[in-house]
Parts: C-alpha cells; sequence; structure tokens
C-alpha cells in the first residue's frame, strides 16, 4: 500500500502516539483521488456484515463510511432512542430501610419490558396520565417473620419477603390497555434486588413508567452500551523466527499471530487475525521486536458491538437508531427547504 | 468485634492459607489491635481511674472533721462507680443504653457511691452506697453496658460494633477528651534561658501541688529560682538551708573534679558574702525573699521557710523527718548538670524529644478534675457540719441529709461539655480539652480519637516543636497533621503506639534495691564515681556499681513477667544514669526480642495465632514481644526487616507500615507520594462521605452525611482491613481518564459523565436535625402543639401548615418547603409570675404562636420524628430531615492522595471518549494535576485497581509493601491490556480516535462535604440590619457582598469616584438628612431646632452610618458640624 493511500485509509498505532486520526478524504485534499460524494460509489462500498446476533448482543461490522455517520449511529443508540422506564414513583407506605428518593431512583433504573413504539411521550403539560403514554405498576410487600422454631440464622429461612426483586412488580393495565395483556408487560429481569427488608417493613407504591430518551436521564438508554472499534491490521515488516515468534505470539491477543513451519523447518510467525487482537501495544515493550511490527487500524471499518438492556432486541434498537437518524436528515432537509423558501419570499416581496 | 462471618470468612483463609518464614508476622498486628482495640489508650486510662486511682483519691481525702465539735468525723471507707443508669421519674434506677443517652439528650453516666463511717449523736454508723455524683461513662470501658458484647447484642442496643468507644456521652452530645501532650514532670531539663544561660529545671508534681523549680547561673553563680521567692537564692546558702552546712560537705555533694572545684567556688564566697554561715542564718535568708507568706501561723522565721522547702521547692523529692538530704543530693545533682554542660560534657536537653513528653489523657484529666471536686466536696461538708453541729435541734445532725449528688456530677458533666478543665490547687484553667466527636465518616471519628493536642500556643511561630522529632518515629503519625496555625502541634498515634498508666512504684524499687542498688546514704563521695545514679520516676533511688548486669537482669525480669511490662529502664551515659519509668503517659509500641540474630517469634507461634490457641498477651507474656518506650528504644538495635538483623540488634519490628497512623493508613501506595500529599489527604479523609456506622440510621445528628451507593476501595491496605474501612467506606470505586477535555477542567476541576450521576454516582443523602423543647413553666402553665390551620372554605391545611399531621407536628415522608411550619408550637404569654385565678372568672391562658419553622431553598423530607422526654424538658421533639444531592457542577471530590477538585462540566454519557471495549469514564481527570504534584502512588492505584478488577480481587497498596507494579503491568498483560495501563480511547464527539493513548482506569474517589448548595450566595436587594441601615452580612441572612477596604482602594486608585459613591453609599444606606448651614447641625424636616429657623437648611444625601456616628458624637458632647457650601462657590 502506498502511503498516500495508508494516509487516506489507516490510523496508525505507534509506541507513544495515533497518528492519522482523522479522515481527510474530502474533495480535493489529494490531487488524484476524486473524494466527492456519489450514490454509486457510496453503495459499492458501503457493507454491513452481521458478525453475530443473539437476543440482547449483536456485532456487526459497518465498512465504507465516515466517522461521523457511525459515531452518529452510536450516539443516537446511546441517547435517542425511546424506552419506557418508572419517572413518577407514589409512595403510599415505606417502612423500609431504604429512603423514598433512593428507592424511587432504584426502581428508575429498572428496565421494563414494553415496546416503547406502542406509546406516546407523555405531553409536558398534561396533569392526568392516559392510556397512551403511561404503564402504571404496583409494587406491595410485607415482610413477616416465618414461624419457624429452629435456630436458623439464615434470613432466607427466617422471614418471609425479606428480599424484594421486580418479580413483585405487578403491572396494572389502565382503562383501554387491555389488548397490551398479550404483550406481557413486566421488568426485563425479574431477579433484580430492589431492596431488602425485615418483619414489619412493608412497601406499597405505584409506579408509572413513561416514555423517554437517554439523552434526558440514563435509565431511558436502551442499551447497556453500544460502541465500535477499528478493525487492527497488524504488519509483520520482518518475518520473526523461533523465540522470537513465539515472544510476538504472546504480546498479542491469543489467535492473533499463528506459529507456522517454514521451509528451513524453523517457527515463524504469520498474523492469522488481527482482529481479535485488543491493541494492547505490548509489543512495544520488547526493543527487539518492536522494530519489525506495524500497528495500524482500518479507518472506515467500524466493529460495533451493541448490548440491549432487553426492552428491544440490540438488531431492532440498531434498526430503530437508523430510523431516528433519518428522522433527523429529514428534519435538518426540511429546514433547509423552509430556509430557501423564506428567502426567495424575501426576495419576491 | 466483628460480625461472625467475617471472622468465619477471616479464620478460612487463616487456615487454607500456608504461612511462610515470619513474613506473616503482620498477624500480630491484629492480634495486638483485637485484643486492645483501636482506641485502647483512652479506655485503659478511663478503667484505671475508676478502678483504681479514684480509689486512691478516696484514700488521700478520706476523712471530714469539724472543728465545732471534735468527736465529729465522717470516713470514707470505699468509693464504687457503678454502671450506666438513669433516673427516671419515681427515682427508680433503670439501665441505660448509650444510643437511649443520644437521642434523649442525657448524660451516660454510673453513680458513685461510697462506702462511709460517720457519727451521729455520739454513734458510730456505718452506711453503704450513698450516692455523691455520677460519673459520665467512657464508652466501651469496664463500666460500660457495651463491654463483651457480641455483635448481635450491640446491635440489639442500636450500637455499632465497629464504632470504637473511647468517649463520652453529655447531655446527648458525643465527647472526646483529647489526648494532652506535656512535657514530663518531676525531671530535670537543662535548657538555655532567653538570655543564652544555661539553667536547670524541673516541673514537680504531686497530688497536692505543681511547681517549678530552676537552677539558674548569673555572672558565673548558681542561683536557686522559684515563684515563690522574691529573689533569686544562691545556691549555697539554699543548700546550707538544706541542712548541709559545711563548704566542704556542699562540694562533696555537687563533686569532687576540677571544673566543679572552679565553678563552684564564686558561689561560696557569694554565700559568704551575704555573711551566711548556719543552717538557720541560711532559713531567715530564704524566709525574707518568700513573696507571699502564710497568714495565721505562729511559726518561728525558720520554720516558715523550712515549711517552704518542703513542700513547695523540689516538691516531688520527699521529706521524711525534716531530713532534707534527699532534696540537698537532687539539688546538687541539678547543679552538677549545669556544671558539666559548661564543661560540654553532657548536651543540653531536648525539649522536643518526646522521652520527654507525657500524654495526659481521659482518666488522668477526670482524675485531677475528680480530686478537686471531691475536696470541694468535702470541704462544703465540713463547713455543714460546723454550721449544723452547734445549733440545737430535735433530731440529730445527720450528715447524710446534706450529702448532695450535683455538685460532683454537674461539675464533672460541665466540664466534659464544655472542655473547660478548672482545677483550682493547681490553678489550672485549660480551654478547649473536650470536643465533639466528628461523625462525618467513620474515618473523622476514629481520627478524633488518635488526636493528640499540645500545649503550645497555636500562635507562635516556633520552629521546634513543630517540626518532626525523630523519636516520633512508629509512635506518631508522620502525616497526619493539620495545616496552618495547628501544624505539627495536633498530631496523631501510629497504629501500634500505646500509651502506659501509672504503674506501683514501691515493688519495682524494691526488685531494684535488691537487684544491687545501693543506698545514697551510705556511699562515700570519692567512690561514686564509678556508680551509675539510679532514678525511680525523676527521684533518686541511689547507686548502682555494675549497671550493665542491673539493666539486663531487670530487663529480664521485665520479660518474664515479673515487673509490669510497660516498666521501662535505660542508661544514659553522659549523665552516668540509669533511669527507671513506670509512670502514665509514655508512649510505647511492641517490638519482636531478637537474641543471637535470631527473631524469637517463629513460625509456629504465628501459625499458633492464626488457630487462636494464642494471642497477644500469649506474646508478651512469654517475652517473646516487649514494649518499648522512647528513651528504651534508645539503648536498642531495632531492625526493620529480618534480613537486616546483624549481631547488635536486639528487637524487630513487627510491621513498618504501622508508623502510620488510622488516617494515613488509608492511601493506598504513600511511600510513592510526595509527602505533603499524604498530609493533605489525611486532613481530607475526615471530610469525606460515606457510612459513619452500622447504627448510622437510627442517628439522630444535626448534620449527617451518607453516601447512597459506598463502595469499598478497589486498592485496599492491612490498615483499612484493621480498621473496618471496607465495611465502612467512604468513596466510590470511579472509571477515571487521564486527559484534557473541553476546558472545563483547568484548575484540578473534573468532568464528570452524567450517566454515571444518572445511575448513582455520587449520590448523598444529608441529614439535618430539627428540635423543639415543649417546656413545662413555673406558673402551672404549659407549651402546647396545636393542629394544622385550615383554610375556611376548603377545610384544607394552609400552605404554611401543609406538611402538618393531626397532632400538630410534621409527618414522616413529607416533603417541607421553605417556611413552612414542622411543630405548631404555642406558647404562653405569660410564664413567670403564676397567674392569680380571680374569684368567679377562671381566666383562659393566652397563647403565642412559636412555631418551628423549615428554613432553606431547597425543600427537605421528613425522615422520622422522634417524641421524648428527659430531666430537664417535659417533652422534647426531634426531627430527622433529608435531602438527597446529586453531584453538581462545583461539588468537591477528592481522591485518596490529596488530589482534590471541583466538579467543573457534566457532560452527557455519548459525549464521553470510550474505549475499544466500549468503556466510558465516570470522570475525566487533567493531566496537569501530576506532574507538580508528584502522587505517583495515584498512577498505581489506578493501575492496581484495573488489574484488581480484571482479576475480580483486591490488589493491595500498604504502604512500605503492596503490590508490584511488575506483577499488576503482567495482569494487564495477560488480560489483554497495555502494560502501562494506557488505552486506545475514540472521543465521543467526532468519532474518530484520540491522538494519544489514555491512561484509563479506576481510582477510588471521595465526595466531600463541600458542596455548593450549602454555600452558593447571590443578592440584588434583600435585609438591612436595623442600626446601621446597611445590608446585613453572610449568607444565612441573606446578606450582601461586601466592597471591602481594599476593593475601595482599587477603585480611589482608579478615580472612579462615581462608581465608589454608588457602591459606598447609594447602594448600601443612603439617608437623606436636612442640615442647618448656619449652626452645621442636622434638622429635620427643613427645620433647624437649634437655630430656630428654617431660613439656612438644605437637604443632602449621606450614608445612614454617617449621620448615626454624628448623632452618636453628639450624645458624647462632641458637636460634628458641616459646613454647607454651594457647589459653584467653591
Amino acid at each position: 500500500m502506498n502511503s498516500l493511500e495508508e494516509l487516506r485509509t489507516r490510523v496508525n498505532l505507534t509506541e507513544y502516539t495515533v497518528d492519522n486520526v482523522n479522515s481527510t478524504c474530502f474533495p480535493g485534499t489529494y490531487a488524484g483521488y476524486d473524494d466527492f460524494w456519489s450514490q454509486e460509489k457510496f453503495e459499492e462500498t458501503f457493507h454491513i456484515d452481521i458478525v453475530s446476533l443473539s437476543e440482547n448482543e449483536m456485532e456487526f461490522d459497518m465498512v465504507g463510511v465516515d466517522a461521523a455517520i457511525a459515531n452518529a449511529v452510536r450516539r443516537i443508540l446511546l441517547a435517542e432512542v425511546p424506552t419506557m422506564a418508572i419517572e413518577a414513583v407514589h409512595v403510599w407506605n415505606n417502612t423500609s430501610i431504604i429512603q423514598d428518593e433512593v428507592l424511587a431512583h432504584r426502581l428508575g433504573l429498572i428496565p421494563i419490558k414494553a415496546d416503547p413504539r406502542l406509546f406516546e411521550y407523555r405531553p409536558a403539560d398534561s396533569e392526568e396520565s392516559s392510556s397512551e403514554d403511561t404503564l402504571q405498576f404496583k409494587l406491595k410487600v410485607k415482610c413477616t417473620r416465618n414461624n419457624i422454631t429452629s435456630d436458623a440464622t439464615d434470613p432466607d429461612i427466617l422471614y418471609k419477603n425479606h428480599k424484594v426483586y421486580t418479580k413483585d412488580m405487578e403491572w396494572v393495565p389502565l382503562p383501554g390497555q387491555e389488548h397490551l395483556r398479550s404483550k406481557q408487560i413486566r421488568p426485563v429481569h425479574e431477579d433484580i434486588l430492589i431492596t431488602t427488608m425485615r418483619p414489619g417493613h412493608e412497601l406499597d407504591l405505584e409506579l408509572f413508567c413513561v416514555k423517554g430518551l437517554g439523552k434526558d436521564h440514563a435509565k431511558f438508554s436502551p442499551v447497556a452500551t453500544a460502541s465500535y472499534r477499528l478493525l487492527p491490521e497488524i504488519h509483520l515488516i520482518r518475518e520473526f523466527y523461533d523465540d522470537q515468534a513465539e515472544k510476538l505470539q504472546k504480546c498479542f491477543s491469543p489467535g492473533v499471530i499463528e506459529l507456522e513451519e517454514s521451509e528451513d523447518g524453523r517457527q515463524v510467525a504469520r498474523v492469522a487475525n488481527p482482529r481479535l487482537d485488543t491493541c494492547s501495544r505490548n509489543v512495544f515493550r520488547h526493543d527487539d521486536l518492536k522494530d519489525g511490527v506495524k500497528l495500524q487500524k482500518v479507518r472506515d471499518h467500524f466493529i460495533f458491538s451493541v448490548e440491549s438492556t432487553g426492552i428491544l432486541p440490540a438488531d431492532v434498537l440498531v434498526s430503530e437508531s437508523i430510523k431516528v437518524l433519518i428522522g433527523k436528515c429529514q428534519r435538518f432537509l426540511q429546514e433547509l427547504d423552509d430556509v430557501t423558501k423564506t428567502k426567495k419570499k424575501g426576495k419576491k416581496t | 468485634m466483628e460480625s461472625i462471618e467475617s471472622i468465619m470468612r477471616y479464620d478460612k483463609e487463616k487456615l487454607s492459607s500456608p504461612i511462610k518464614t515470619v513474613e506473616d508476622k503482620w498477624r500480630l498486628l491484629p492480634a495486638f489491635l483485637k485484643t486492645k482495640g483501636l482506641v485502647k489508650q483512652h479506655i485503659d486510662s478511663f478503667n484505671y481511674f475508676i478502678n483504681v486511682e479514684i480509689k486512691k483519691i478516696m484514700k488521700a481525702n478520706d476523712k471530714i472533721l469539724s472543728d465545732a465539735d471534735p468527736n465529729f468525723y465522717l470516713k470514707y471507707l470505699n468509693i464504687y462507680v457503678g454502671m450506666p443508669n438513669v433516673q427516671e421519674s419515681l427515682g427508680i434506677a433503670q439501665s441505660i443504653s448509650p444510643h437511649e443517652c443520644r437521642l434523649r439528650d442525657i448524660t451516660y453516666s454510673a453513680p458513685i457511691t461510697v462506702d462511709i463511717e460517720f457519727v451521729r449523736g455520739k454513734q458510730p454508723y456505718i452506711k453503704k452506697n450513698v450516692e455523691i455524683g455520677r460519673m459520665p461513662i467512657m464508652l466501651r470501658s469496664s463500666n460500660c453496658v457495651l463491654t463483651g458484647k457480641t455483635a448481635a447484642e450491640m446491635a440489639q442496643l442500636n450500637e455499632c460494633p465497629m464504632d470504637p468507644g473511647g468517649y463520652f456521652i453529655v447531655r446527648g452530645t458525643e465527647k472526646v477528651i483529647l489526648i494532652q501532650e506535656q512535657l514530663s514532670k518531676n525531671r530535670m531539663i537543662v535548657d538555655k534561658d532567653s538570655k543564652g544561660n544555661i539553667e536547670c529545671s524541673v516541673t514537680s508534681s504531686t497530688h497536692e501541688r505543681k511547681s517549678k523549680t530552676y537552677v539558674t547561673t548569673k555572672k558565673g553563680n548558681f542561683y536557686l529560682k522559684h515563684n515563690i521567692f522574691s529573689e533569686d537564692i544562691p545556691i549555697c546558702i539554699a543548700f546550707k538551708a538544706l541542712d548541709i552546712a559545711s563548704d566542704q560537705d556542699i562540694m562533696q555533694l555537687v563533686g569532687n573534679e576540677e571544673e566543679t572545684f572552679d565553678a563552684m567556688s564564686p558561689c561560696l564566697a557569694e554565700c559568704h558574702r551575704a555573711q551566711v554561715f548556719t543552717p538557720l542564718q541560711a532559713l531567715e535568708y530564704i524566709y525574707s525573699k518568700i513573696r507571699q507568706r502564710m497568714y495565721g501561723t505562729k511559726k518561728s522565721k525558720a520554720d516558715e521557710a523550712r515549711d517552704v522547702l518542703k513542700n513547695v521547692i523540689l516538691a516531688h523529692v520527699t521529706v521524711v523527718d525534716w531530713n532534707f538530704r534527699q532534696k540537698a543530693v537532687y539539688l546538687a545533682l541539678m547543679v552538677r548538670r549545669i556544671i558539666l554542660t559548661q564543661a560540654g560534657k553532657i548536651k543540653l536537653d531536648d525539649s522536643d524529644y518526646y522521652g520527654n513528653k507525657r500524654l495526659e489523657l481521659a482518666g488522668q484529666l477526670l482524675a485531677l478534675l475528680f480530686e478537686d471536686l471531691f475536696k470541694l466536696y468535702n470541704l462544703d461538708l465540713k463547713k455543714v457540719a460546723d454550721k449544723n453541729i452547734p445549733k440545737v435541734r430535735v433530731t440529730e445532725f445527720d450528715i447524710t441529709k446534706f450529702m448532695r449528688t450535683d455538685p460532683i456530677t454537674n461539675g464533672l458533666a460541665n466540664a466534659i461539655a464544655t472542655g473547660n478543665w478548672t482545677i483550682k490547687r493547681f490553678k489550672m484553667d485549660r480551654g478547649g480539652v473536650t470536643q465533639v466527636l466528628s461523625r462525618l465518616s467513620y474515618i473523622s471519628a476514629l481520627g478524633m480519637m488518635t488526636r493528640i493536642n499540645s500545649q503550645f500556643e497555636k500562635t507562635r511561630k516556633v520552629s521546634g516543636p513543630r517540626s518532626l522529632q525523630p523519636s516520633q518515629w512508629g509512635l506518631l503519625c508522620p502525616s497526619d497533621t493539620p495545616e496552618g496555625e495547628g501544624c505539627g502541634l495536633v498530631k496523631n498515634l501510629a497504629l501500634m503506639t500505646h500509651i502506659t498508666v501509672d504503674v506501683e512504684e514501691t515493688p519495682v524499687a524494691r526488685i531494684a534495691i535488691s537487684l544491687g542498688v545501693e543506698d545514697i546514704e551510705n556511699l562515700s563521695r570519692d567512690r561514686i564515681n564509678k556508680y551509675y545514679t539510679v532514678f525511680l520516676n525523676g527521684n533518686i533511688l541511689g547507686m548502682i556499681l555494675h549497671y550493665e548486669r542491673f539493666v539486663t537482669v531487670f530487663r529480664r525480669l521485665r520479660r518474664a513477667g515479673y515487673i509490669n511490662a510497660f516498666v521501662s529502664i535505660f542508661p544514659n551515659h553522659s549523665h552516668k544514669c540509669v533511669y527507671i519509668a513506670s509512670d502514665g503517659g509514655r508512649v510505647c509500641r511492641p517490638y519482636i526480642i531478637v537474641s543471637n540474630r535470631k527473631p524469637l517469634v517463629t513460625k509456629h507461634h504465628i501459625e499458633d495465632l492464626c488457630r487462636e490457641f494464642r494471642c497477644f498477651e500469649d506474646f508478651l507474656h512469654e517475652g517473646l514481644v516487649e514494649y518499648l518506650d522512647v528513651n528504651e528504644e534508645n539503648d536498642c538495635m531495632i531492625a526493620l526487616y529480618e534480613s537486616q538483623i546483624t549481631e547488635e540488634t536486639t528487637h524487630l519490628e513487627i510491621e513498618p507500615f504501622t508508623i502510620l497512623g488510622v488516617c494515613a493508613g488509608l492511601i493506598p501506595y504513600p511511600h510513592h507520594n510526595q509527602s505533603p500529599r499524604n498530609t493533605y489527604q489525611c486532613a481530607m479523609g475526615k471530610q469525606a462521605m460515606g457510612t459513619i456506622g452500622y447504627n448510622q440510621r437510627n442517628r439522630i445528628d444535626t448534620l449527617l452525611y451518607f453516601l447512597a451507593y459506598p463502595q469499598a476501595p478497589l486498592i485496599k491496605s492491612k490498615t483499612i482491613e484493621l480498621i473496618n474501612f471496607d465495611k465502612l467506606p467512604a468513596g466510590q470505586n470511579a472509571t477515571v481518564a487521564v486527559m484534557s477535555y473541553s476546558g472545563y477542567d483547568i484548575e484540578d476541576a473534573l468532568v464528570l459523565n452524567k450517566a454515571s450521576l444518572d445511575r448513582g454516582f455520587g449520590r448523598c443523602l444529608v441529614y439535618k436535625k430539627q428540635t423543639c423543647a415543649v417546656k413545662r413553666y413555673a406558673n402551672q402553665t404549659y407549651d402546647r402543639v396545636m393542629g394544622p390551620k385550615v383554610e375556611r372554605d376548603t377545610y384544607k391545611p394552609i400552605w404554611r401548615h401543609q406538611a402538618l399531621d393531626l397532632d400538630g407536628i410534621a409527618a414522616p415522608g413529607m416533603k417541607i418547603e421553605n417556611r413552612q411550619v414542622m411543630v405548631n408550637k404555642e406558647m404562653p404569654t405569660v410564664t413567670s409570675t403564676s397567674l392569680q385565678p380571680q374569684m368567679g372568672q377562671v381566666k383562659q391562658t393566652e397563647y403565642k404562636e412559636t412555631p418551628i419553622s423549615y428554613k432553606g431553598s431547597e425543600p427537605s423530607f421528613v425522615e422520622r420524628v422522634l417524641i421524648t422526654s428527659n430531666q430537664e424538658e417535659s417533652f422534647l421533639i426531634k426531627m430527622l430531615l433529608r435531602q438527597v444531592r446529586r453531584p453538581e457542577v462545583g461539588d468537591k471530590f477528592s481522591s485518596r492522595h490529596g488530589q482534590k477538585g471541583v466538579c467543573g462540566l457534566i457532560v452527557p454519557q455519548e459525549d464521553m471518549p470510550f474505549s475499544d471495549l466500549g468503556i466510558c469514564p465516570d470522570i475525566i481527570m487533567n493531566p496537569h494535576g501530576y506532574p507538580s504534584r508528584m502522587t505517583v502512588g495515584k498512577l498505581i492505584e489506578l493501575l492496581g485497581s484495573k488489574a484488581g478488577v480484571l482479576e475480580g480481587k483486591f490488589h493491595y497498596g500498604t504502604a512500605f509493601k503492596g503490590d508490584k507494579v511488575v506483577d499488576l503491568s503482567e495482569t494487564l498483560i495477560e488480560k489483554g491490556f497495555n502494560y502501562l495501563g494506557k488505552d486506545f480511547v475514540t472521543s465521543g464527539v467526532t468519532g474518530e480516535p484520540l491522538a494519544a493513548y489514555i491512561y484509563f482506569g479506576p481510582i477510588y474517589y471521595q465526595k466531600l462535604k463541600h458542596m455548593v448548595v450549602d454555600k452558593m450566595h447571590a443578592r440584588a436587594k434583600g435585609p438591612r440590619a436595623v442600626l446601621t441601615r446597611q445590608p446585613t452580612e453572610g449568607r444565612s441572612r441573606e446578606g450582601g457582598l461586601r466592597l471591602g477596604e481594599m476593593e475601595r482602594d482599587c477603585l480611589i486608585g482608579y478615580g472612579a469616584s462615581m462608581l465608589l459613591l454608588e457602591r459606598l453609599m447609594i447602594s448600601s444606606d443612603e439617608f437623606e438628612v436636612d442640615v442647618c448651614g448656619q449652626c452645621g447641625l442636622i434638622g429635620y424636616s427643613g427645620w433647624c431646632q437649634y437655630c430656630k429657623s428654617s431660613k439656612d437648611v438644605s437637604t443632602l444625601k449621606m450614608p445612614y452610618a454617617c449621620k448615626l456616628l454624628f448623632q452618636e458624637l453628639q450624645s458624647m458632647n462632641i458637636v460634628p458640624r458641616l459646613s454647607l457650601k454651594r457647589y459653584n462657590e467653591i
């Protein structure tokens, strides 16, 4: 690869700095390169490969796109895909050790298994909650003594209900929410410990969920985290044999470097799967190795990992986020149109 | 004192882990702390006082006689301090728990009872268990209800098993008697006075008297100096007065070397010049110099002088049957010390040397106070007897009827409550002896218990007593001292320091004598040069020829347990003395004994210790470990590590990290930090909020700070485990990225992740107390609490009463906003005079509203309401108000390395940089914080925490050991991370990688108590002071921000006269006055009362304060006149 091509497409990891971090492929930057954007070229280079997909986790490669776009998807996943979360707690009784505010805060962070697409945002000025924008739960638990005569000290045996879990939360359909019964509205996990209690302690709470965005409060964020990394590339400039090869292998994550038998019967190091590397750059620790290795990352190859909180499947979240992005673009275009229209109007008059 | 599970877990750990060499000798430390506890000094001292010392005090003052009746007497037979109880109404005493005292504002005290024998009529009677007062009881002392209780029993009593105890509860507040540092009593100190003359001084202290005696030099002569003399006494006259008549005898006592002759001869000459030859003449001479003479005695001049010499001069040297020999020998030795110092043979004593210091603890201080009160009490009883016996009454005079309890009860309680220690017989009046136990965090409470207060004046700018003395090694924490005026004067004990209590002298003296110490009387002076003088607690015991043998045998006896472990012995070769000390207040610490290059503590001893076959005491009894005080340390060779043991080594350090105290023990890798940083952290650790004890939710304190989600630090230290900081932590492990971000991180500001805050990072609870006493008055009226007022139409409570329950007290769980009422109390208008009920009409008592209302811009919630009673008030309503606070811009945070910073910016998570794993930091810290501070420990902490997180275990950052950086790096490499701890990080804003690798990992962060909501203040307009009409001062009064003198100077210098006028007058206290142009006085409404005219009156503006000044001057007969001119006529 020539140096210019490298400059354009690779991030260079040296011992102390990261070089070529910024994308410079703007029209006119490089002679001989046509960096103007075109749909055909984009369609040709851009592709998304789903590497793995389970219910809550997803890994996919997004290739051939600028960092800004990939980052936008990441940011939207974190902050702008709506979910339902507990926003208001009416405390009728709380004699447990935990303070009302702290309890409410804990409850707020519980992911609620309810498709946010079925609900509306609650209008800021509304006083009453309606079936379109609110889900109601009830949490009513009382801890009592278990009538056990043995001299057990384990609280699990001694007391009933001394641990309050999310499974104790009970969905109360509001009038007009009967159709949601089939959707099984409940907290995602049933074994999140909310609080512990002792005999005589009692909780009687009404919980109200609303639709919200992660940028308002982290509890609305639909992902545990969503991030990406760039595809690593490892170039061995010279050959590494035997001891050195083994040493080199240890400097990278398992599976990155493979040892092969060369023609003369020596072990020689070969890059097998650079994707597995964690970019720990531990080669640079060894003076005898660091001259023969070049670490790079592909600037437009984003390895996304999305970890859902379980409210929506990870793949749905990604498509939702892209819908949000499309919505943003459309709104922006609309704004631009409006501006040009008003300008034209202004000229006429 | 640990919970059962932890002991079980601990044991498993102990049993399963193989024991290596004596590497594990640190296990002696938990054993030491287990038997002694963290505040052992206080508790030991108090126990000694209530069990031993108090009986001695009683014995010393056990008889009351009356001048009125020679047959009358009252004799104390015994004295006891009981178990703490409380006298409820009906006089029933009930046992009480400390927590109840805290809640109900009562004193945690126990009755002091005596057995007495007294005369009533002509008959002697014996009466047992007569209460003479109440003694505040130290928590966890021998008489406290908590001693020996298990964790479960403690929980029953609402007490935290981790709480160290060692403090008092007086009227509901927890009070600590700080350890007081003093120069040791009854020891000779040779030092230079202000003029550079060498002097030798002794502060004598006996039960009756405290006095300071000097021997000074003036123009080559020696003088005896004391406050009681108006003039210094020539030393030879003093000797003669002490029955050393001949000059030869004097010289024999002082010494018979060449230089002593030279030094003494002018003194002898001076004595002759003063025409004093005989003891009688000397006594008369001394009598003439006594400043205040005793009145009413009909003694001769000589007898009076003898009295002074016996009781006042060198009071600690006892005189038996008017034999002054001992005193003369002592005085001679003082002179000799000076002569030898002048000759350069011995060095000046260093008064900062820690062997010359004694620490006074709660027990000793209380003993002084109690003895004073007891004497006063007896004196009062005597006065009562004198007054009442001559009176003829139907019933015979019964002294027990006059034995009240309040003088002693109140005397003790008031002293502890106020901290004013007034002891009449010593003319001592010390303030600030006690302090309120700081319950900001567990560490602040612990730190307070180990604090040492110096008697030095804080304002004096001396460096000597403030600097770190080498002799403080291992005994006082080198890091933990405040900055500013108290620097170096307020100190803290190290982890293993023990403070001795008094040990009986007589058995020690007996052993010494049987070991060959000869009486000084029996020795001839010419042989004396070969002998060493033996001192016992500053008094001369005798002389010994073979001092080495004496010292070694004495030590062997001590190790064998024949002598108390805390008696120290050490020779001083330049003084040619052997000092034995058994007095209380010496600091000491345990060491492993080494003999023949081998430490006596071996592997199997430690094994036994782990299996709990042995405890620390056993090690002591078997002579494997011994306590050394500062002075004895000087006679030993102590190896720091086993590898350093040589032929001469006598002792081995148990663990080097114990040279640090409790607060410095929290710091991970403190030996990698610049020293002042550790000092800063010691101060800041006390401000960190977190948990304060297992009973924290039951407490109702004036101010409490809790963290919503406290975490144990990822980097622990041995100290942290020993003091249970991991069970009562104060901080959270935050993921930190050391990088620059935005511009809001300059000057140590931190950038916080908003999502972290949403998830509960740094969230804290602030509790405040509100009390209200419902009183009953002398005239049978009482306060009442009324229900809420309701609005007429809706029957809903008015806004101010919205939080009230039907009983007129705010209901738990209610939100209270500014100016809302918490207790709707009403008070009768007339409380002093008794209401005369008029015949026929029953007058209704009139009430005025005195509600307790809430002040504060932020609303609070009522957590709990307590209605109780105590002895003084009939009812006591305590209310706990709660606020939950989430960190905001301006809140203060700090790591454990003296690196504090305020939150400068809160950034949404999507803008935060993220690593390849998708980790976002909780905190971004600016790297400029490192180079100048040199807190390398923090860097290692990050590395260690990161490795610990990846491995799922805690790493150790113990001082002088701790996990090695190499090992930590190795773990990082193993887990696929960079060995330097630097990660490849992508910017959250642009989505492109950052051009540098970022040092990234968890660091334990503390949230400090300083929060913006408590400090934020601004004012546009608002209240004004009544007198001056200027804006009020201070945030609490919504005051203005003062444009001070220096600011004013700037404006003057700039020439901004209109701005000055606006700031200083118009915006402040502008006032219009009418001034008469003729007389220059202030008139009113266009009229001059002085001139009786309105002709020349003009209106002008001036500050109200100026007008006030004029009027005040007028009231003092000074007439300020204003001369007015038209501005165009100047």
